[in-house]
C-alpha cells in the first residue's frame, strides 16, 4: 500500500488557542478517509493544512511524498471548502470554466472535464443560470464539481453533502466510491452524517484538536462494543469529558 | 493562461453589475458638472508677491498697505516673473500701466487686478485734487498661464479629474476584492496552483481596463462638453490618470485586506481619500506651514494633480511631469508588492 497523505506530530494554534495538537495520520492511496467529530474539533483546520493553505506550527505534512505547502502539488489536489465559495454574478458554467483555467489543461480537455463534472452533480441543464439564482443544494453541487474539475488524485471534501437531498447524496457517494475503485483516488471527507461515515474505509475521530481513535468503521464499533457509529461518537465523547 | 482567465472573469462580473458601472462611468460626470456650475469665487490679493518696474511710489505704498509684497526690478518680462516666483509684475511707462499676471490662481488674479486699478485710480484722484493735470492712466494686461477668461474652475478641474479617477477606482476595486474575500472565493482561488503575483496582475489589468475607460470618458466630457482648459497634450492627461488609477487600484486592493465588511471599506474614505483632495492643490499650499507640505508629499493625489495641472492648465510637456509620474509609479509598485505579501494570509506560499 502506498501512503498519499502523511501527518507527523502536527500542531496548530491561532494566537494562544491550540486548535490541533500532535496529530499523526497516514492515509493510503485508494481510500475514502472520513473525519468525524464535534463542531469546532479542528477538522476544517486539519484539511486546510493538508491542502497547504495554512502551515502547521509544528510537525510535518506530506502529500504524495512532497512536503506541504507546495504550489505544484495543488494541481493534484481537489479541495471543496465548507462554505460555497462561488461567483454569484456568474453562471454555473462560467464558474466551472474559470476554476478550470486555473489548472493546467488543454482546451479540449477543459470542455470534457466541465461536462463530466457538471453531469456528475446533475447540473448540466443549469449551467447557463446565474449562481445567484441557484438553490442551496445546487450551489453545494457546483462546489463539488469545481473540486473535481482538474481530475485530482487527492480529493479533500469538507462536509460535501450538506443541503443535498438523499437521492443526489447517494449518487454522489456512488461516484466517490467509483472514483476510489476504478481511478484509485484518495478521498478525504469530513462529515457529521453517520451513515456516510459508515461508507468510509477508514475513520478518524477528532475531538478538541486530537485524534481520539482511528480505524475502519467495523473496528471502531468493536472497540467500543456498540452497534452503530452514532454510539461510537457519543461514547468516545463521553470518555473524554 | 491564468491571468487571462482572471481578467475575463473580472470583466464578466463587472459588466453584469449595472449599478457599479453607472457609478464608475456616470457619477463622476454628474459631480463634475455640478462643481462646474458651483465654483465661482473671489480670491485674496493680500500676501501676494509683486514685481514693480518704474512704478509710481505712491501706488507702491498703497499696495504695501494692502499687505502685498512689492519688489523693484529693472525690466518686466515673463521670465523674471516665473523665476522670481512672483504673482504679478507691473510696469509703468508714462501714463501706461502694463500688468503681467501669473494667473496660476485666477481668483487671486481677479482680486489683484481690482486692487491695482483701485490704487491707480486713487493716485489720479489725488493729483487732480492737487490741481495738476490728471495723468489719465491706461491699463493693459497679460497672462503667463491661461487668459482673461480663465476661472477658478479651470485650475480646479485637473485636480477634480484626478480625484474622481482615484476615488471611484479605489472604491470599486476595494469593494470588489472585499467581496471576494468575504464570500470565500479568494480562499478557493488560492487552493488552486495560481501564483499570488498572477492574482494581483489579473486584478490590476481587469479593473485597469475599466479605470481606463472611465478616464477616457471623464477627460473627453470635461474638455468637449464642459469646455475645460486643455493647454497640453490629452495623451499626457490620459497617461497621468492611468497611473493614478493604478495607484488607486493597488491601494484599494491593499486596504480591503484590513476591512472585514463593505461598511469598514467605506470607513477608509474619510481617512484615506478625503484628506488627499484637500492636499492636492484645491487650496494653494505654497504659503502653508512646512509640515502641511510634508503631509501633502506622502499623498499620491498630490503628484497626480500636480502633473494634471501642469499639462491641462499650464500646457507643459513630458519633461515637466516626469518626476510626478515617476513618484506615482513608485507608489503603485510599493502597493503591488505589499499586496502580493498580503495574500499570504490565504496561502503561505
Ligand atoms: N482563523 C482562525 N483564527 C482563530 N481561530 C480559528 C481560526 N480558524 C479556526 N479557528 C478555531 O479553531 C477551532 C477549530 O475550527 P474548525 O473550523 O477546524 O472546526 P471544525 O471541526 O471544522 O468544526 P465544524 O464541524 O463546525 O466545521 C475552532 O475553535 C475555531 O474557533
Ligand atoms: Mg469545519
Amino acid at each position: 500500500m502506498e501512503t498519499t497523505v502523511k501527518l507527523q506530530q502536527v500542531s496548530k494554534s491561532f494566537g494562544k488557542k491550540t486548535v490541533l495538537s500532535e496529530v499523526n495520520l497516514s492515509i493510503e492511496k485508494g481510500q475514502i478517509y472520513g473525519m468525524i467529530g464535534p463542531s469546532g474539533a479542528g477538522k476544517t483546520t486539519l484539511v486546510k493544512m493538508i491542502v497547504g493553505m495554512d502551515t502547521p506550527n509544528e510537525g510535518l505534512i506530506e502529500v504524495l511524498n512532497t512536503k506541504m505547502p507546495n504550489l505544484s502539488m495543488l494541481q493534484q489536489i481537489g479541495y471543496m471548502a465548507q462554505s460555497d465559495a462561488l461567483y454569484n454574478e456568474l453562471t454555473g458554467g462560467e464558474n466551472l470554466r474559470f476554476f478550470a483555467s486555473m489548472f493546467k489543461m488543454g482546451r479540449e480537455e477543459q470542455k470534457q472535464r466541465i461536462s463530466y463534472a457538471a453531469g456528475l452533480v446533475n447540473l448540466t441543464h443549469e449551467l447557463g443560470k446565474k449562481v445567484s439564482a441557484y438553490s442551496g443544494g445546487m450551489k453545494r453541487r457546483l462546489s463539488l464539481a469545481i473540486a473535481l474539475i482538474h481530475d485530482p488524485s487527492v480529493l479533500i471534501l469538507d462536509e460535501p453533502t450538506v443541503g443535498i437531498d438523499p437521492e443526489l447524496r447517494q449518487s454522489i457517494w456512488n461516484e466517490l466510491t467509483r472514483l476510489k475503485n476504478s481511478e484509485h483516488k484518495t478521498i478525504i471527507v469530513t462529515t457529521h452524517v453517520m451513515d456516510e461515515a459508515d461508507k468510509c474505509d477508514m475513520l478518524a475521530m477528532v475531538r478538541e484538536g486530537r485524534i481520539l481513535t482511528s480505524g475502519s468503521p467495523e473496528q471502531l464499533k468493536r472497540q467500543y462494543q456498540v452497534e452503530s457509529l452514532e454510539d461510537v461518537f457519543l461514547q468516545a465523547g463521553g470518555q473524554q469529558s | 493562461m491564468r491571468i487571462r482567465a482572471l481578467i475575463r472573469r473580472i470583466c464578466e462580473q463587472l459588466l453584469r453589475d449595472k449599478r457599479t458601472l453607472a457609478l464608475l462611468f456616470l457619477a463622476p460626470l454628474l459631480v463634475l458638472s455640478l462643481m462646474y456650475y458651483l465654483f465661482n469665487h473671489t480670491g485674496n490679493a493680500a500676501d501676494a508677491k509683486i514685481g514693480a518696474v518704474n512704478l509710481n511710489p505712491k501706488i507702491v505704498e498703497m499696495m504695501q498697505q494692502q499687505g502685498m509684497e512689492v519688489i523693484s526690478y529693472e525690466k518686466a518680462d515673463k521670465d523674471i516673473l516665473v523665476n522670481e516666483h512672483l504673482d504679478a509684475l507691473l510696469e509703468m511707462q508714462d501714463s501706461k500701466i502694463h500688468l503681467i499676471l501669473k494667473n496660476s490662481d485666477p481668483s487671486q488674479s481677479k482680486a489683484l487686478q481690482m486692487k491695482i486699478s483701485q490704487a491707480a485710480a486713487a493716485i489720479s484722484n489725488f493729483s487732480q485734487n492737487q490741481g495738476n493735470a490728471a495723468p489719465n492712466l491706461t491699463f493693459t494686461t497679460d497672462y503667463v498661464y491661461g487668459s482673461a477668461d480663465t476661472t477658478y474652475f479651470d485650475t480646479l478641474s485637473p485636480i477634480l479629474i484626478g480625484f474622481f479617477v482615484f476615488f471611484f477606482v479605489f472604491l470599486i476595486s476595494g469593494i470588489g476584492l472585499l467581496r471576494e474575500r468575504t464570500t470565500g472565493t479568494m480562499e478557493r482561488l488560492m487552493s488552486t496552483p495560481v501564483r499570488r503575483g498572477e492574482v494581483i496582475i489579473g486584478y490590476l489589468v481587469g479593473y485597469g481596463i475599466f479605470a481606463f475607460i472611465q478616464t477616457v470618458i471623464i477627460v473627453i466630457y470635461a474638455t468637449m462638453v464642459l469646455g475645460m482648459n486643455m493647454a497640453g497634450s490629452i495623451w499626457y492627461v490620459l497617461l497621468t490618470n492611468l497611473l493614478l488609477a493604478f495607484v488607486a487600484l493597488s491601494l484599494g486592493i491593499l486596504l480591503s485586506t484590513f476591512a472585514s465588511s463593505e461598511f469598514q471599506m467605506v470607513q477608509f474614505i474619510p481617512i484615506v481619500i478625503i484628506p488627499q483632495i484637500f492636499f492636492a492643490g484645491i487650496f494653494p499650499l505654497d504659503h502653508m506651514a512646512a509640515w502641511v507640505q510634508v503631509i501633502a508629499r506622502i499623498m499620491p493625489l498630490y503628484y497626480g494633480a500636480d502633473a494634471l495641472k501642469d499639462v491641462m492648465y499650464k500646457g507643459l510637456g513630458f519633461g515637466d511631469i516626469a518626476l510626478d509620474l515617476g513618484v506615482l509609479v513608485l507608489f503603485a509598485a510599493l502597493f503591488i508588492v505589499l499586496n502580493i505579501l498580503a495574500l499570504k494570509k490565504y496561502r503561505k506560499l
